[in-house]
């Protein structure tokens, strides 16, 4: 389908049906976030700096920049008193294009106040598990050749137990040789979420910029992603409520950005004060995109949206 | 200088002083890791293939490489000689840089010759060549069962695949791409 040019792509009835299906989520994960006492929120797309991630690079807008995730402001209405948000919106992230990737995508995201991520964790679950009934996927999902088990608790697994059982090197050991990324992507996530939905857990804190540390184990953060089919498909975490820790990983990530040559971000000053006012809570952003991916069976993000940027 | 999110199917680099060509590309980046450019390459001299991924940091030289036109002479031992049209100057192609082409290649062929830093590496064809059919059975009468093929040999040993029609001392139209013939040519 995707080796197919213009609009030629779009009369497809199988782009049709994904074009349907996607409709149909965005209206149930709306419709339960509203069941649950969510407020739906819109922070701006266009903002004078996003917070400073060493991996993550935002699109200029004139002086601005696309929001790479609605991550700061989400959490300055968390701050400002709104207990429970979620929003639907548009990310952008340059150089980032693949199978899986598209640098414009689409993002469900959630706060919820006096939450840790285990707590987020299982409202990640209770969720999913009903908008999959919305879907007519109350038991198990077809994933390519297999068949994933969605009515079960779904699999919780730290990082450092994946590297454990996946991996011929730990986590500690992949991360001293700069290898965490090649060990996960061709020995982890192709175990994950195979035959039911895995939480992934406890990431070194070196991969989670604005997750909070374990207080029992402080080299590891409170992050979670989950995976469905091998798949990425929302990474949340223990809000980092501490502002002079915050702006000590800011710094780090914006002296790393330097190195690379990348685009200076200003340090998001209101952002660190308002966390003076946060409450203990968690938040988790979630792969619109990708969850229409599990739910078409199919492996090519460019089948489940409209356009692809080479189309345009 | 390229930098990793240049790279793409197709793109050609050097490394290690030799020319290389991506033939299979992927972006993957796992949680808020790193980006990873997995790349399958081939060397554009020796054929070999080998994959690697490459980090954002990481930067690519291009590889300087052109065609020319250039004419198809004669072949010597096995070395095939080819005369640049502009200044008369010959260069010559091994066997294996030649590969299959050389069983399209008629005396006074232009072809675009494959010149790496100004050293020749390959050659493309034009998409269609005329030939002479120099050796076919002769059609038998009242053999008019259409979809029937006959194999033919044309000026350079090749043999292909005519329809039953076709006589010795005919033109004959290829596709190079595909080695199939296409048409008889008048005159």
């Amino acid at each position: 389908m995707s080796a197919l040019y213009d609009d030629d792509n779009l009369c497809l009835t199988q782009k049709k049906q994904i074009l349907n299906l996607r409709a149909k989520l965005i209206h149930s994960i709306r419709s339960h976030f509203i069941k649950h006492d969510f407020l739906e929120v819109e922070t701006p797309l266009r903002i004078p700096s996003p917070a400073p991630e060493e991996h993550i690079e935002a699109i200029p807008s004139g002086n601005w920049f696309l929001q790479t995730s609605p991550e700061i402001y989400m959490k300055r209405l968390l701050a400002a008193g709104y207990p429970r948000i979620f929003q639907i919106s548009k990310c952008f992230r340059a150089g980032e294009r693949g199978n899986k990737h598209l640098p414009e995508y689409t993002m469900l995201e959630w706060y919820v106040s006096g939450f840790n991520y285990f707590r987020l964790m299982a409202q990640c679950e209770e969720i999913l598990k009903a908008v999959f009934t919305d879907m007519g996927h109350a038991e198990c999902i077809s994933w390519q050749d297999r068949k994933i088990v969605l009515n079960s608790p779904w699999e919780k697994i730290t990082v450092a137990d994946a590297f454990a059982r996946h991996a011929k090197i730990s986590c500690t050991e992949a991360i001293d040789k700069n290898q965490f990324e090649e060990v996960m992507v061709d020995f982890i996530e192709p175990n994950l979420g195979i035959n039911r939905p895995t939480f992934l857990y406890d990431y070194p804190v070196e991969h989670a910029a604005l997750a909070k540390r374990n207080l029992g184990h402080p080299d590891v953060a409170e992050r979670f992603e989950l995976y469905i089919g091998a798949l990425e498909i929302a990474n949340g975490f223990s809000e980092l409520t501490d502002a002079n820790e915050q702006k000590q990983r800011f710094e780090k990530a914006l002296a790393a950005r330097a190195k690379k040559k990348w685009a200076q971000y200003t340090m998001p000053e209101k952002f660190l004060s308002s966390l003076k006012n946060i409450p203990e809570s968690a938040g988790i952003a979630l792969g619109i995109d990708r969850l229409v991916m599990v739910l078409a069976n199919t492996d090519c993000i460019d089948d489940v949206v409209t356009f692809t940027p080479e189309m345009l | 200088m390229y930098t990793a999110s240049d790279l793409r199917k197709g793109l050609r680099l050097k490394m290690d002083n030799e020319p290389y060509i991506i033939v299979e590309f992927n972006f993957v980046k796992p949680g808020k890791g790193q980006a990873l450019y997995r790349c399958k390459l081939k060397n554009m001299i020796t054929g070999s293939q080998f994959e690697r991924s490459f980090r954002s940091v990481d930067t690519f030289e291009p590889a300087d490489l052109r065609e020319k036109k250039m004419q198809y002479l004669y072949k010597e031992g096995n070395k095939y000689c080819f005369m640049d049209n502009e200044n008369y100057e010959q260069i010559y192609l091994t066997e294996d840089q030649v590969g299959d082409a050389k069983n399209f290649l008629i005396d006074n062929l232009d072809v675009e010759i494959l010149l790496f830093e100004d050293r020749p590496i390959g050659l493309s064809l034009p998409n269609f060549v005329d030939f002479i059919v120099t050796e076919a059975e002769p059609w038998a009468k009242g053999d008019t069962v259409s979809g029937t093929t006959k194999p033919v040999k044309v000026q350079t040993g090749y043999t292909i695949q005519v329809p039953t029609f076709i006589s010795e001392g005919e033109k004959i139209r290829v596709d190079t791409r595909t080695g199939e013939y296409l048409t008889r040519v008048k005159g």
